[in-house]
């Protein structure tokens, strides 16, 4: 029951979002921009931490920017029609899904844009991987759930920031310390503990998400 | 009279802690250490913000619970305002240590986990404030700030847990190898016999501040419904 009704909003949510593609295309122009104007800022090969603090910035700005709009898109009347026949945790759930399928396409075009304007710094791809898609999978928990917040409030856009920033703090530092080993090392050894708190951050934050939306949405 | 002390006991005892923590705090003998010298006795007065601070965050996002379950104002009321008094022990813990840092480590912040960790604690309940500044409904906002009180206090925590394995060696005394500095094995007799009683006294002064702006926020809150 709720599988399905999740499948069928996700589906709702890619067809929106094909139809107005300038939403799409806004967040992806302002991937390849702000990536660019970096490019041109540093003039010379940048060092591996330089690398790393860049590419995460440059991934946080772009997820919050484009996960804001989740829930301010549609009307409020189109939000009490779902209300109405959907039940809360199928619409959190759908929305953390199409945002993580948003994040893998940001995350992805980012880090080939990074390889190629930037300079190949990784040293171990495989962990690096990781890295990304446990990163893109936290930031589009946290940040639904932020956008959630943001969206029962005024002056939605720069809240949204103030709101999310310090509270993916946890979650940036540890992705931040494994990308750097993935860029310096080839060794594994130290890494497990460092993915394991990955883990234990994503877990936790779906768990909190899962049963604090009922009580955004219900209004 | 006796009603009147069987309610407010602990606030007698808590001044009488504070001012056996100043009086004792200065004049005790300690050990004096390297570097720390005679600044060690802020340890009696910086810490006990920190202890303050926890001891109305824990509070608040108890009420913050309690207030999903009831949907009762007076509980987001007391939720606020240990909110609000955990920022200000935030803001004074940050302070006295800045003092003690520029004695002892030449400079007032350093990038120190246990610096950044509170920092971030203080950024994340700023944005409580702003949050609930932002929403006009009173119910709503009580809601809205409850469910991110939760959420920020758990992933705040978590950060704050985490922070010195990623940091490695924090400039903190005894910390990095699972050493509390703070633990009855690490402080030495002479302080312990002050440092405990200050902290239960700043925890206790943290309620009794916090009791009060509860009563002066119900008040104002009975007045508008007037």
């Amino acid at each position: 029951m709720l599988l399905n009704e999740i499948k069928y909003l996700i589906e709702k949510e890619i067809k929106l979002e094909l139809k107005q593609k300038y939403v799409l295309n806004g967040i992806l122009l302002y991937l390849i921009s702000t990536i660019f104007v970096t490019y041109l800022a540093f003039d010379r090969i940048i060092d591996v931490e330089t690398w790393n603090s860049l590419f995460w910035i440059i991934l946080l700005f772009v997820a919050v920017n484009g996960i804001s709009k989740s829930f301010v898109q549609e009307s409020p009347a189109r939000h009490l029609y779902y209300y109405t026949i959907a039940s809360p945790q199928a619409i959190l759930l759908s929305k953390v899904l199409y945002n993580l399928l948003l994040m893998a396409i940001l995350s992805s075009l980012s880090f080939i844009l990074f390889l190629t304007l930037m300079g190949n710094a990784v040293v171990n791809v495989p962990l690096f991987l990781i890295a990304l898609s446990l990163g893109s999978f936290g930031l589009a928990s946290i940040l639904t759930m932020m956008a959630a917040i943001a969206s029962r409030a005024s002056n939605n856009f720069s809240l949204m920031a103030i709101l999310s920033f310090p509270i993916v703090l946890p979650l940036l530092t540890t992705l931040m310390k494994v990308s750097r080993t993935a860029l310096v090392s080839d060794d594994w050894s130290g890494n497990w503990s460092f993915i394991i708190i990955l883990l234990t951050i994503n877990v936790t934050v779906i768990i909190l998400a899962y049963l604090l939306f009922p009580y955004l949405w219900r209004d | 009279m006796s009603n009147f002390l069987m309610r407010n006991w602990w606030k007698l005892l808590s001044g009488v802690l504070l001012l056996y923590a100043v009086i004792a705090g200065f004049t005790a003998d300690i050990p004096l250490k390297p570097i720390t010298e005679q600044t060690m006795r802020n340890l009696f007065y910086h810490v006990g913000m920190w202890f303050g601070m926890m001891a109305m965050l824990v509070t608040g996002f108890v009420y913050s619970l309690r207030y999903l379950t009831k949907f009762d104002q007076k509980e987001d009321v007391v939720a606020v305002e240990a909110v609000n008094v955990g920022l200000l022990f935030g803001f004074l813990g940050i302070f006295t240590g800045m003092i003690w840092a520029t004695f002892t480590w030449g400079t007032p912040w350093v990038k120190d986990p246990k610096l950044n960790g509170a920092a971030v604690g203080l950024i994340i309940y700023l944005a409580y404030v702003v949050l609930r500044g932002s929403i006009e409904d009173v119910h709503k906002k009580a809601k809205v700030s409850a469910v991110f009180n939760i959420f920020a206090f758990v992933l705040w925590i978590v950060f704050v847990i985490i922070l010195p394995r990623l940091a490695g060696d924090s400039l903190h005394p005894a910390t990095g190898k699972n050493e509390i500095a703070v633990l009855p094995m690490h402080l030495d007799p002479s302080m312990r016999v002050v440092f405990y009683p200050a902290m239960i006294g700043w925890i206790l002064l943290g309620f009794w501040i916090m009791t009060i702006r509860v009563r002066i926020r119900r008040i104002k809150l009975h007045l508008e419904n007037q």
